[in-house]
């Protein structure tokens, strides 16, 4: 019964690694194949649990970057230098490995691909990750909700899913993206660099008037900072949903 | 220095305890009134277990703590949630 399908308490599951992929020097996708994984909810996650052989076991929650589907997921993983789980994830896992996770988690911070639309995307850092899985969604979907991505950024170095990214700006109707640079841009191009700014997050056709449905993921600061410069745009407080990642994350 | 992630950090321990999801319930607030999605508390992770704050008044509203094959909840700062049922 499909009601006994979507209610039940959350419990571990193994899956084994199918791929590993590098989107930038630190970061990694992992593709995993799950049986029995019933597909998620852009913008879900998973908690991933790692234990030792002496039995100490910790977790960290991973968004998933896939657009929605059975049987398999991705989560990409920016490793952390002094982290205790993601340097494992992004330097030791091989394909064929396994890996305990237990999900999809989380029923709030998602986007249905049924609605209408218009959606501001707002991503800092490794904060991308489960927009991305909301703009793989509209995609697979085949939905033309008007899409806006801005997406901070230290360096084009540090840019996950660029080439992706850059064929959707292309090619994806109804989807259009800018990048902030808080660091350095790119080589031989004329662009401002430095946090986000009111004029990056209403660009024409993207003010409060048009009432976009809002996602921010990023660290606790730049949420807390992309949220309040909406807010004072105008922006209903209720429309904008957010996810912070912290230090535990690693 | 003490920073706050949000109520979706909930989920998964949350996850464990109850059938259905509870970051995209309103809460309403036991100290100001205000009802707000779960998943939008401010939530503190360096405590022992999770500390959920209402993001208007920043009153306790939620509390969970979770060791090998015992958890505990203290809700007592949630007058009442409203709850979304799945396939209905």
């Amino acid at each position: 019964m499909a009601r006994a399908a979507v209610l039940g308490r959350l419990t571990w599951q193994v899956g084994t690694v199918a791929e590993i992929l590098e989107e930038t020097a630190t970061a990694r996708t992992i593709v995993l194949d799950v049986p029995g994984w019933p597909g998620h909810a852009a913008g879900q996650h998973v908690d991933v649990r790692l234990t030792a052989v002496d039995g100490y076991s910790t977790q960290r929650s991973y968004s998933i970057a896939s657009a929605p589907g059975p049987g398999r997921l991705e989560l990409t993983v920016q490793r952390l230098e002094d982290g205790e789980v993601s340097p494992y994830l992004t330097d030791t896992l091989r394909p064929g490995y396994p890996l305990e996770l237990r999900g999809p988690i989380g029923g709030w911070f998602v986007w249905d691909p049924a609605e209408p639309g218009p959606v501001l995307l707002v991503a800092g850092g490794s904060g991308m990750v489960p927009l991305m899985s909301m703009i793989r969604a509209r995609a697979a979907a085949g939905s033309e909700a008007p899409f806006r991505l801005v997406y901070s950024v230290r360096s084009p170095e540090t840019v996950l899913y660029a080439a992706e990214l850059e064929r959707l700006s292309k090619t994806a109707h109804g989807f259009e993206m800018s990048y902030v640079y808080t660091r350095s841009g790119p080589p031989g191009v004329k662009v401002r660099i430095g946090r986000l700014t009111p004029v990056v997050l209403s660009a024409p056709g993207w003010t409060s008037k048009t009432a976009p449905a809002v996602f921010i993921c990023g660290p606790t600061g730049f949420v807390e900072a992309a949220a309040s410069l909406l807010v004072r745009a105008g922006h209903d407080q209720d429309a904008i949903k957010t996810e912070r990642f912290g230090p535990s994350g690693g | 220095m003490t920073t706050h992630l949000d109520g979706n950090v909930l989920a998964g321990t949350l996850g464990e305890l109850f059938a259905v999801d509870i970051t995209s319930a309103m809460g309403q607030c036991a100290s100001c009134g205000t009802s707000e999605a779960m998943g939008e508390a401010l939530v503190y992770t360096d405590a022992p277990g999770m500390v959920a704050r209402c993001r208007t008044c920043e009153e306790v509203v939620l509390r969970v703590n979770r060791t090998a094959g015992r958890a505990w909840l203290d809700m007592r700062g949630i007058s009442c949630l409203e709850l979304r049922i799945p396939g209905e």
